[in-house]
């Protein structure tokens, strides 16, 4: 990597202590939505690993595409064309900066994480597999990394098989690595559970896997927005997140694969920017990433993707991650306080999430109860239908940190959830 | 607590979420359905007991659920036995009204003594959803399951 994004990305201030570098004040004043009142009540976010808020810097960054260097891309001739394409492919660029990705080309956009991990069960299977074939998974995973996989097994006859987690969420090492066969193809599993927290040894697990020479595909949803994150030193074969959720745009996700996988793997949808030449006996393809991208490109989305990843390197994601370590501990021990309240998922390493069920009070409930004090959380089985089983569970509230958050929304969801003890008893 | 919130969690409704009246699957029960709310994955099973001559001789349900969808599958069981078809359609329809729309309609459209007022009285505890729109879904969950049942439909979902 360039040394001097190198630096950029990880320089510290002089006199640099994190309590001082992270002004969280400043950070909420960069995000507009966070003025807004919510039932008469100040807006409470804590549902960023559902979808972050956006900071003025991501805003800007799409008007101005559409005001000043707007036109499609790899098209034209003319100048819009020129400045939007380069636009755009800044923006590939700094996605793989972000990830320490060896070069761009190894940067596929898809419309989300799920388009991501559809075009992997349909191209990665097709080059890779055959019936009988497997796909290892872990009990954690979102529905975005189970159901593409049914499908497959459904059209390809492959075969998935589950890892499995113990009763406090945490990813089992040695029953992981007893599953790996003489027939596991790719490892999916996610790099941090969306609905637990749960942060899974990837590096481990990838060297597991590699000795037995089985790629490895993350689901890095909840990862990008909450710790550095680097393909590289993971070792990673192909690396999954999504725009929305590390305070960029909706409409665009990421597929990282290594150069070689890439180039051995069929296309995922036919069209334009996807082809070398067209006839009507034989089309061929473009080398990756245009292979992967049929149609015209998400070009705001990217371009407010990249000021997304400027906004959370300028501030370092070491800096951010300790703000909402120090926060999650604070909400763990005023949540305990609760009356009726159990938190669930206590794996001994975990994100910013917090996954709780309270004795007398559904989920539903608590969700509507203190929505009225102005306070967002998800509440449901988060896309994990499996994992809650798995749990003996059906549903469970989450409360999610953010960059932006603080000591006072922490308070704000403790007073509310003692109503909701207070109502239900 | 805000009025709207005290409106959708009226004793009433804490008492049949805490427990439930009939909730038990009845040996001669004829018709059963599951519903199923894909928002939470909670679902609940309505069992009818219907006669031949098409009148509900009991009503019952199994599952767990949100405060506001098991209360009113309690206070449904209560008002729904020894109605017929027609009686139990007509009150559904009314119950719905009731939980979306701030103009009730007065009933001059159903035949006459389709509804009785009593019944529709004390389900109105219920309209507290209407200021909770993403809760509507919670609280018709087990008239629709009760529907498909009549129907002759295993499954419905409220989506
Ligand atoms: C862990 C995880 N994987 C995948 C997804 C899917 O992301 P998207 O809906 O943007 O495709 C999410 C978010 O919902 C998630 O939390």
């Amino acid at each position: 990597m360039n040394d001097a994004i190198t630096s950029a990305r990880t320089r510290p201030a002089a006199g640099d202590n994190s309590a001082r570098a992270f002004d969280v004040e400043r950070i909420r004043a960069d995000f507009p939505i966070l003025r807004q009142r919510v039932h008469g009540q100040p807006l409470v976010y804590l549902d960023s690993a559902a979808s972050a808020q956006k900071p003025r810097p991501v805003i800007e960054a799409m008007d101005r595409v559409y005001e000043s260097a707007y036109a499609n891309v790899h098209r034209g001739v003319h100048y819009m064309s020129q400045v939007a394409t380069d636009a755009f492919e800044a923006g590939r660029e700094k996605v793989a900066r972000f990830l320490n990705a060896a070069s761009s080309d190894e940067i596929v956009f898809t419309r989300n994480a799920t388009e991501a991990f559809n075009l992997m069960a349909s191209s990665f299977t097709r080059a890779f597999l055959k019936p009988g074939d497997e796909v290892l998974i872990s009990a954690l995973e979102h529905h975005a990394n189970i159901v593409p996989w049914q499908l497959a097994r459904e059209q390809f006859g492959i075969v998935l098989k589950v890892a499995p987690i113990d009763d406090d969420g945490n990813f089992l090492l040695d029953e992981f690595e007893a599953r790996l066969g003489a027939r596991t193809r790719l490892v999916s599993l996610t790099h941090v559970s969306n609905a637990l927290g749960t942060i899974v040894p990837v590096a481990e697990v990838v060297r597991r896997a590699h000795a037995r020479d089985i790629p490895v595909l993350v689901d890095g949803c909840q990862a990008t927005p909450h710790m550095a994150v680097d393909v590289r030193a993971l070792d990673v074969d192909f690396y999954v997140f999504t725009g929305h959720k590390v305070y960029g745009p909706t409409g665009v996700g990421v597929l990282y694969g290594r150069r070689e996988l890439l180039a051995e793997m069929p296309p995922y949808q036919g069209g334009g920017e996807m082809i070398a030449s067209v006839s009507y006996e034989k089309t061929t393809f473009k080398a990756p990433p245009h292979r992967f991208e049929a149609g015209t490109p998400p070009i705001a989305e990217v371009v407010g993707l990249g000021a997304a990843i400027d906004y959370v390197s300028d501030i370092g994601l070491e800096h951010i991650a300790a703000h909402e370590a120090g926060l999650r501990a604070y909400a763990e021990e005023r949540l305990s306080a609760v009356p009726g309240l159990h938190i669930v998922g206590r794996a001994r390493d975990k994100a910013g999430i917090i996954s709780f069920v309270m004795d007398n009070a559904h989920p539903h409930d608590i969700g509507t109860i203190i929505d009225r004090a102005g306070v967002a959380v998800r509440t449901g089985h988060h896309c994990a239908e499996p994992l809650m089983h798995r749990l003996g569970l059906t549903a469970t509230a989450r409360a999610s940190l953010g960059l932006y958050n603080t000591r006072g929304d922490i308070d704000a969801l403790a007073r509310a959830l003692h109503a909701v003890a207070e109502i239900f008893g | 607590m805000l009025d709207d919130l005290r409106d959708l969690y009226q004793e009433v409704i804490l008492d049949h979420g805490r427990n439930p009246r009939n909730l038990r699957r009845p040996a001669e029960a004829n018709r059963h359905a599951r519903g199923h709310n894909p928002m939470c994955g909670d679902s609940l099973v309505v069992h009818l007991t219907l006669d031949p001559g098409g009148i509900i001789r009991d009503v019952a349900f199994e599952g767990k659920g949100c405060a506001i969808s098991v209360a009113s599958a309690s206070l449904m069981t209560e008002v729904l036995k020894g109605k017929t078809r027609d009686q139990a359609t007509a009150l559904f329809r009314r119950f719905h009204e009731l939980c979306t729309s701030d103009e009730e309609d007065d009933g001059s459209s159903d035949e006459a003594g389709a509804v009785d007022p009593d019944d529709l009285d004390r389900l109105r505890v219920l309209s507290g959803v209407r200021a909770f729109p993403m809760r509507v879904k919670c609280a018709t969950l087990a008239w629709h399951t009760m529907a498909a049942a009549m129907n002759g439909e295993e499954e419905v979902s409220t989506e």
